[in-house]
């Protein structure tokens, strides 16, 4: 069928930030299919500059507000690798018990309000409150949950309080925590009949093979610092970051893209899946396989259902962490801070993908460099290969105009990506 | 699928007006819009009193025809200043929302260098950039009414949409944090060696960050008739550097008509 027609749209809608599609068929052909970044650029790696160290967490966290906490995490670690400071075990799980309900919090957001709606022909997650009345309380529940367990550990839902370099400010009444290991219990069913109403959508079919990227567990699922790898076998440390990502400009986009073996690669919830999967508690690898999931997985649009297995992993380790800090007695929630001049880097796995922040410091500890890569900086030219591979696809098969259009829209939506960070 | 219109709901016997409202975003996080679907608890309440048109961030319809425009992030850049005249033109009652909005916010920072082709380059290098100084909503299209806040305080919107809604006045607080500091009763952040600008800063937020024991940064701006003189010479009493004193007051651009 020698088809003809055009996509354009503009400012996205249900992802967080300003991107635009343009698709362009000419005659069955594919002539043009542009993923297109046109958010303003905020200038964070400037604004830094000449600081004292302690402003770093507060103001980069503000680069993003879905992942505030990861991004505070990343900067903290960044600060601590370079003033040699090792967080003790008590703030190591308080801070990864807070980066799961980040998690948790994020994902169930994309899943249930951003993505959800077009799989059942709605424009946003509003009708659905009369529709799905049920799915949405339910989400909205899981949703409160995390955003709760965030305001106890972290201060805030967003945009932390408590988190600093060196600990934590002030620490959670362990009453608080046992209540929310039985809430965080009762919602796992809430998440299996998430899982039953996801498996009975029809994910579109469609694969491009591409790289995966994301930290690599030692002896369990990876979310704080590490070492790096690729689904091609790339293996590097977290502060060789700059080899991993590569990052160049292109007209289209003002946010930079990257590289590393092919012409683009993925990070984000499939990626982790895909290079963690034995890690995954077995609850999780459960749903996932439900879905039919084998790593090495290429189809984009399983980021939805990968983001829906790491919801059951991260509320079952939250009770773990939960149990475990509740057995021993809370000690000093915060470490002495003695700046020295030096560079660190910190990787932190934030719900988009892995996210890296580098600081260089003066012997006084005033930031005299800094730099950002974001996950969904990093996903970009993956998301522009793989839409013109779809576009490509469904334009022979000959689809209507508003269906490329959904299915497009659809694609860019899996990625959830977070536009605004990446230009940050 | 045609769906029921909502019961219209009553404030002591006469039906609510229902008003029409817009959400759009500018340079910014984000996090103020996510901040209103953020209070599970409320939402429903929250929606039930307003009929939301534009929220690009969360449904695909949108619409020009809309009362109040909550406006959130700072302008940076030519095609935002044309976006942001339409939507003043649209609405009647145009919202500056969080504290990018009103004063410009973290974004503000990279103004105070002297050379912006420097900060570009920071950057991007060599890569041509369009971006210019960061100005704060009102420094662009006239505001009725700001919400403060780093990130806002959804409870401080909903009262404000409610007060919209029932015809009632809108009082923003005069006082500042440390009031509700203290009210609170938290342990004073001087005590614990920790910088904070709760004496001069605007309250409504019910001393957030001194409640989790970390020094306010002042993202709500001063307050009314703020003494940001006095407070400068006390934090160097306290032994703080001119420099952590500058850079909390410089951190989210609410101080820089007044210090």
């Amino acid at each position: 069928m020698k088809k003809t027609l055009n996509v354009n749209v503009k400012h996205l809608s249900r992802v967080e930030g300003h991107g635009n599609i343009n698709i362009k068929i000419r005659n069955g052909k594919l002539m043009e299919a542009q993923w297109e970044v046109i958010e303003t650029p905020r200038f964070f790696e400037a604004m830094l500059v000449g600081k004292n160290w302690d402003n770093a967490p507060w103001i980069t966290g503000r680069i993003c507000g879905i992942c505030s906490i990861g991004h505070t995490l990343a900067s903290i670690r960044a600060v601590e690798n370079a003033f040699k400071i090792v967080p003790d075990e008590q703030t190591t799980k308080l801070r990864l018990l807070l980066k799961h309900m980040e998690t948790l919090q994020s994902h169930s957001l994309h899943l249930c309000f951003l993505a959800l709606p077009d799989f059942v022909n709605a424009g946003s997650v509003f009708p659905l409150i009369k529709s799905h009345e049920d799915v949405v309380l339910r989400a909205a529940r899981i949703k409160g949950l995390a955003n709760d367990i965030c305001d106890c550990v972290g201060g805030r839902r967003l945009h932390p309080t408590r988190t600093v370099v060196g600990g934590f400010t002030k620490l959670p009444a362990k009453e608080e925590l046992s209540v929310f290991s039985e809430r965080l219990k009762s919602i796992v069913n809430d998440l299996l009949l998430l899982a039953e109403l996801f498996s009975g959508l029809k994910l579109p079919a469609f694969a491009r093979e591409t790289e995966f990227v994301s930290l690599k567990g030692k002896d369990s699922y990876p979310f704080i610092g590490g070492d790096v790898v690729s689904s091609d076998g790339v293996h590097m440390r977290e502060q060789d970051y700059k080899k991993l990502t590569n990052e160049y400009m292109v007209p289209q986009s003002t946010a930079k893209w990257c590289r590393l073996s092919r012409k683009s690669f993925a990070v984000g919830a499939l990626a982790r899946l895909n290079n963690n999967f034995e890690f995954l508690h077995p609850v999780a690898k459960d749903i996932a396989r439900r879905f039919d999931f084998v790593p090495v997985n290429h189809n984009p649009f399983m980021n939805n259902i990968a983001q829906l297995v790491e919801c059951v992993h991260v509320v079952m380790d939250s009770v773990r962490l939960i149990d475990e800090l509740l057995s021993s007695p809370f000690k000093e929630p915060r470490q002495e801070v003695k700046p020295r001049s030096g560079v660190g880097v910190g990787a932190v796995e934030v719900p988009r993908g892995i996210l890296y922040h580098c600081y260089e410091f003066d012997d006084k500890g005033k930031i005299v460099r800094s730099d950002c890569v974001i996950p969904t900086g990093q996903n970009h030219a993956n998301i522009q290969h793989d839409l013109e591979a779809l576009a490509g696809e469904f334009a022979v098969k000959g689809k209507a105009d508003k269906e490329i259009e959904l299915l497009a829209s659809m694609l860019v939506r899996a990625y959830d990506p977070c536009i605004s960070c990446s230009v940050h | 699928m045609k769906t029921k219109e909502p019961e219209a709901k009553t404030y002591l016997g006469v039906p609510l007006y229902r008003p029409k409202v817009a959400f759009f975003e500018f340079s910014s996080c984000e996090g103020c819009q996510l901040q209103l679907v953020n209070n599970e608890s409320t939402l429903l309440d929250f929606l039930s009193l307003v009929e939301v048109v534009n929220f690009r961030e969360a449904m695909t319809e949108k619409s020009d025809d809309y009362t109040i425009a909550f406006v959130e992030g700072s302008i940076t850049r030519g095609d935002e200043v044309e976006r942001l005249k339409k939507i003043r033109k649209n609405a009647k009652i145009l919202v500056a929302m969080g504290s990018c909005a009103c004063f410009g916010g973290v974004n503000q920072l990279k103004n105070r260098f002297k050379n912006f082709d420097w900060v570009k380059k920071q950057v991007y290098g060599k890569h041509p950039i369009d971006s210019g100084l960061v100005r704060a909503v009102e420094d662009v299209v006239p505001v009725d009414l700001r919400i403060y806040g780093c990130p806002i305080k959804k409870e401080e919107v909903e009262k404000i949409v409610l007060h919209v809604a029932l015809g009632k006045s809108i009082d923003i607080p005069k006082h500042p944090v440390c009031m509700e500091c203290k009210a609170n009763e938290n342990i004073c952040l001087f005590d614990l060696g920790e910088p904070c600008l709760g004496p001069i800063t605007r309250a409504g937020c019910d001393s957030w960050c001194p409640n989790n024991r970390a020094g306010c940064w002042g993202c709500r701006g001063p307050a009314e008739d703020a003494n940001v003189e006095y407070m400068k010479k006390i934090m160097k009493e306290k032994g703080f550097s001119e420099q952590t004193i500058m850079e909390r007051l410089d951190c989210f651009g609410g101080f820089k008509k007044v210090k």
